[in-house]
């Protein structure tokens, strides 16, 4: 690193330490919408392009003139992944900084923190990460609502697939938290439901880096498809360890989620032939106009392509603007109403729209397949469209199934 | 849950080795540290982490993972050269909790300065050509670059035995452990070898780091975990015990992947077992001596 570089980096760093990351408008009187995520942790890429996200949304808001002529102000909160740090982070949003709306969290159970304080304040609370709970008895709230997809929705439309182009004989390796486990209970019933074999399936500890301990019985079992929940950080090392035990060669790898942050961290050596579903890649700029503006707004800034989990934070800013904007008033309650009874809504990938009854977002996602490094176009094509999947309600439980039917 | 080949198990019992071996080198480092200082150094996670990021650091001004893996862990050791002599020494002959709480806010400060040096986001580092690859043992395939960390752990480990044994720095360190006031009384300033010993103490972790990189990558938290297991390690081989480190590191590495092959449920808490199993029957550890503590 040149001296240069490094004092740049931590001038930068120290800068942000010292300033936390706030948008701010010009002018007094803002919509303040309060944002906590994991900056710091396994997950800090992810909470990142969250943040990207969030910011891109709400200057493209404001260069419009903001909503009923006041101007957007996201504030962002370390929740440091840990269900009481959201906690407090979101009551301070709520209480201390006044903000009517919250958007963010990353991981279920820091999601289900921040719920149980929004649903106290009675405050407008889009999640906009995967949980199967949040759009669930008992946590879903009147004003919930989940913006992400979700563990049913993923492996359902993911483990189908999967079953039925790369082999019917699977092992499971799971982060042992409620992601981790929602997806493998339910690929485990979509697998059953397709006839093909558990081979076996094993948990490990979210969060840690080394996986060998895991591999020798894997590779004993011989299955044709290992799927793995390897969230965040962990993706990369399980990844890494795995093609150094050879197992790439001996079965095909699958998983419910491409991150783009990991897919740029690990690199097509890593990702070439693992499969995934994503909700949203960049790529799709050439399919969808929504895709393109939203691709080329946050390029303009960052200087590089959105992720799939800045998407939705970008469409849940949009999501609290619409609702202001159809309610005409800056109120939780209202706005909420006033998008249940307006539910389509198309930001960045295609009609999507919210089922009334879990206040839950239904849209399309993808299955893909990472590129080998010869075959990408330019430094971020690390992934190629094999399939879509069109949105749709009945890849989720019913609301009957959720209880708040 | 016994219906497994013995190929299985043989490639599991040496992954666990691999596994070991790093619990090893920072247990050592630990334990000397502690043994002649008796300082419990809470930093150390912190220079594990180090060890991994100057390595990516030296990788990426030199292009070779062989000076990155030479000069990573001498400059940690210049680092911990640097921490000893400035902030633990003046708290010799105080409260034994001070440099304990010294060094572990020196450890929240390190994992926050890597947070901003090289970000929140993880790195990735690469083992060179010649080590990618997995070999053939006739059982299993296995990768080569594990092999690697096992033969190079045991080259100095082994290095580290014939120092202390047999050189005279060796021999001042050790009486140095035994009974300070006797080797002050003989003339040694022993305030030099506190400083040594530190800082190999400090490479050594540094070593681990930057061995451990290419297999887990490298973060800023990556220290926080494996000096909890570490101090496991140490107290299960017995605090001082250079022999005590090697043997419970390579045991805490075996109880960790036998446990997440038959129950991976268990891996998380099975090493805590073993300790309590062990401070039961051997309150001073597998090979540590009676009364270090007091």
């Amino acid at each position: 690193m040149q001296r240069r570089t490094f004092l740049r980096t931590t001038a930068v760093g120290a800068a942000t330490l010292a300033f936390p990351a706030i948008v701010r408008a010009q002018g007094g009187d803002t919509i303040k919408i309060g944002f906590p995520g994991p900056t710091t942790g396994p997950f800090g890429a992810l909470a990142k392009d969250q943040q990207q996200g969030a910011i891109v949304a709400v200057e493209e808001l404001n260069a419009r003139g903001g909503v009923l002529g006041r101007k957007l102000e996201v504030l962002f909160r370390d929740d440091e992944l840990k269900p009481a740090v959201g906690a407090q982070r979101t009551k301070e949003l709520i209480e201390n900084e006044k903000c009517e709306f919250i958007v963010g969290g990353l991981a279920a159970h820091v999601q289900m923190a921040i719920n149980e304080q929004t649903k106290a304040a009675k405050k407008l609370f889009i999640s906009v990460s995967q949980s199967d709970e949040i759009s669930a008895k008992p946590d879903l709230g009147p004003l919930t609502f989940h913006e992400a997809l979700n563990p049913t929705i993923t492996s359902r439309a993911v483990g189908t697939w999967v079953s039925q182009n790369l082999g019917k004989k699977w092992w499971i390796l799971y982060a042992d938290y409620a992601w981790g486990k929602q997806n493998t209970a339910v690929l485990t019933d979509v697998l059953k439901k397709q006839g093909g074999t558990l081979l076996g399936s094993t948990p490990y500890p979210l969060g840690n880096p080394e996986f060998s301990a895991h591999l020798p019985r894997i590779i004993d079992a011989r299955p044709e498809v290992l799927v793995t929940m390897t969230p965040g950080a962990d993706n990369i090392a399980f990844l890494k360890q795995a093609i150094s035990y050879g197992m790439k060669k001996q079965m095909k790898i699958a998983q419910p989620l491409h991150w783009l942050p990991q897919l740029k961290q690990g690199g097509p050596d890593l990702y070439s032939d693992i499969f995934a579903g994503i909700s949203f890649s960049w790529q799709l700029e050439d399919q969808i106009p929504e895709a393109k503006n939203y691709v080329q707004l946050y390029r303009k800034k960052y200087n590089e392509p959105p992720g799939d989990y800045g998407a939705y934070a970008y469409s849940a800013i949009h999501e609290v603007a619409r609702g202001i904007t159809l309610a005409k008033a800056v109120n939780s309650d209202a706005v909420a109403s006033a998008l249940l009874a307006n539910p389509t809504y198309n930001h960045y990938k295609g009609k999507q729209w919210w089922r009334t009854c879990d206040h839950k977002a239904f849209q399309d996602l993808w299955i893909v397949k990472g590129r080998e490094r010869s075959k990408m176009k330019g430094d971020w094509d690390f992934v190629e469209i094999v399939q879509k999947v069109p949105a749709s309600e009945s890849l989720d439980r019913t609301c009957a199934e959720k209880g708040v039917a | 849950v016994f219906d497994v080949s013995a190929a299985a198990l043989a490639a599991q019992l040496f992954t666990g080795l691999v596994l070991g071996m790093i619990f090893v080198l920072l247990a050592i480092g630990l334990s000397l540290i502690f043994g002649l200082m008796t300082v419990v150094n809470f930093a150390h996670g912190s220079f594990y982490m180090l060890g991994a990021y100057f390595g990516f650091v030296l990788l990426g001004l030199t292009g070779s993972f062989w000076v990155a893996l030479a000069f990573a862990p001498l400059a940690v050791g210049v680092f911990g050269l640097f921490v000893e002599r400035v902030l633990i020494r003046p708290l010799y002959g105080r409260n034994p909790d001070d440099p304990l709480l010294l060094t572990f806010g020196l450890s929240l400060v390190l994992v926050e300065a890597a947070r901003v040096i090289w970000g929140k986001i993880g790195l990735t580092l690469d083992p060179p050509a010649a080590l990618a690859g997995a070999v053939d043992l006739g059982f299993t395939w296995f990768p080569t670059y594990r092999l690697f960390v096992i033969a190079v752990t045991v080259v100095v480990v082994v290095a580290l035995w014939v120092f202390l044994k047999r050189s005279n720095v060796g021999l001042v360190i050790r009486a140095g452990s035994r009974d300070p006031l006797m080797v002050t009384a003989l003339g040694i300033d022993l305030r030099r070898i506190w400083l040594l010993v530190f800082g190999i103490g400090s490479a050594l972790a540094g070593l681990a780091g930057i061995l451990a990189g290419p297999m887990r990558g490298a973060y800023a938290e990556m220290g926080v975990t494996m000096i909890i297991e570490s101090f496991v390690v140490v107290v299960v081989g017995g605090m001082g015990s250079l022999l005590g480190a090697v043997v419970a590191g390579l045991l805490i590495g075996e109880v960790v992947s036998l446990t997440t092959f038959f129950a991976p449920k268990l891996s998380d808490i099975a090493v805590f077992g073993v300790m309590a199993v062990v401070l039961l029957l051997r309150p001073s550890g597998l090979f540590g001596e009676a009364g270090l503590m007091e």
